[in-house]
């Protein structure tokens, strides 16, 4: 009745899936990741742009900001981000050892930057102007305190990646997490960009 | 673990061979020395010029300080793409710009949108203005 041959699955449809060598994908996908991210960071701007100027007769900018830490801070961050390029310079040139330093280098420069935001916080919770207080500082609050927050996990992972690296080395592996945590490292940086620019500058004038 | 080490060297000079070969037309491009300074460099002068222009009293506009400061971050934000996180078109077959372009299309939209919407609804709603409008004074 049929004419039709049957064929062997094989020969119509792509049975074996494409081969990619492992961890082709990672980058792009952490970078999905990033952006998502992003536009996390983009809605807690946009919370502290429509609330930053609600102070309910409580303190404003002027009263609470230190631009001299946060130009420390600032200068922390900046010196972390140049820092884990040259671990990651140190990575390529396949020089473990000076992988290592340079992230250790990273490490201490983002621990300095927690430390400065967390005594930031802490001074302004001592003068009463803690989230509670207003719409401008809930939404600060929200908004650095989550930069923080994500700046305290790369740093985690930091000493997860020197572990690692110290143990076994500059493996494919680690050099793809490497990567990963480059990415997301420079990421935080640009997004203190944003922080500094609107809401301690601007907030300033 | 002197096996896994040396399977990463081994993984390492076949990439670097491969560098060699196409011309440094890899696709994950780690930057150098000099391309970090630079961007380091150029990152520092405009942190720089911000915090003093606003520490030192700003100018005599205070919308012309804005927007010296506004416009500053946006090339600092440039640099950072391209220095430090190696932005570029043919990464990933220009997935990452498009990733990134689409991302920047959303941010514009939520910014611009929920300032306007929320600086008119402020505005136009608030109980006062009723008063205002009315002629009974605030």
């Amino acid at each position: 009745m049929s004419t039709v041959s049957p064929q062997a699955p094989g020969d119509f449809w792509e049975v074996e899936p494409h081969h990619h060598h492992e961890g082709a994908s990672t980058s792009i996908g952490f970078w999905v990741y990033l952006m998502s991210d992003c536009l996390m960071f983009a809605i807690l701007f946009a919370t502290f742009g429509v609330l930053g100027g609600s102070y309910a007769a409580g303190p404003g900018p002027k009263d609470l900001f230190d631009l001299e830490l946060v130009a420390l801070n600032t200068a922390f961050l900046l010196l972390s981000s140049i820092t884990y390029g040259l671990a990651m310079l140190a990575m390529v040139k396949n020089n473990k050892g000076g992988t290592l330093g340079w992230l250790a280098v990273t490490l201490v420069f983002g621990l300095a930057f927690l430390a400065v935001e967390l005594y930031e916080f802490s001074h302004l919770i001592h003068l009463g102007a803690g989230p509670q207080r207003s719409a401008f500082l809930s939404s600060f609050f929200a908004l650095v305190g989550t930069h923080g927050l994500h700046v305290a996990f790369g740093c985690l992972w930091l000493v997860t990646l020197m572990i690692q690296v110290g143990q076994r080395g500059l493996i494919p592996a680690n050099r793809r997490r490497l990567s990963c945590l480059s990415m997301f490292w420079h990421f935080l940086d640009v997004i203190w960009i944003g922080v500094f620019t609107f809401v301690y500058l601007l907030g300033m004038i | 673990m002197p096996s896994i080490q040396a399977e990463g060297d081994k993984h390492h000079a076949e990439r670097r061979a491969e560098a060699h070969g196409d011309h440094h037309e890899d696709s994950h491009d780690h930057g150098s020395v000099r391309s970090y300074m630079t961007g380091f460099v150029l990152s520092v002068v405009l942190t720089a010029i911000p915090f003093a222009v606003v520490m030192g009293g700003g100018f005599e506009s205070r919308l012309l300080t804005a927007a010296v400061v506004v416009g500053l971050a946006v090339v600092q934000i440039l640099v950072h793409m391209v220095y430090f996180l190696h932005m570029n078109t043919r990464s990933d077959e220009g997935w990452t710009m498009m990733a990134l372009i689409f991302t920047v299309v959303i941010l514009v939209i939520v910014l611009a949108g929920s300032l306007w919407v929320m600086y008119h609804m402020n505005t136009n709603m608030m109980p006062q203005m009723d008063h205002e409008a009315l002629g009974l004074g605030s």
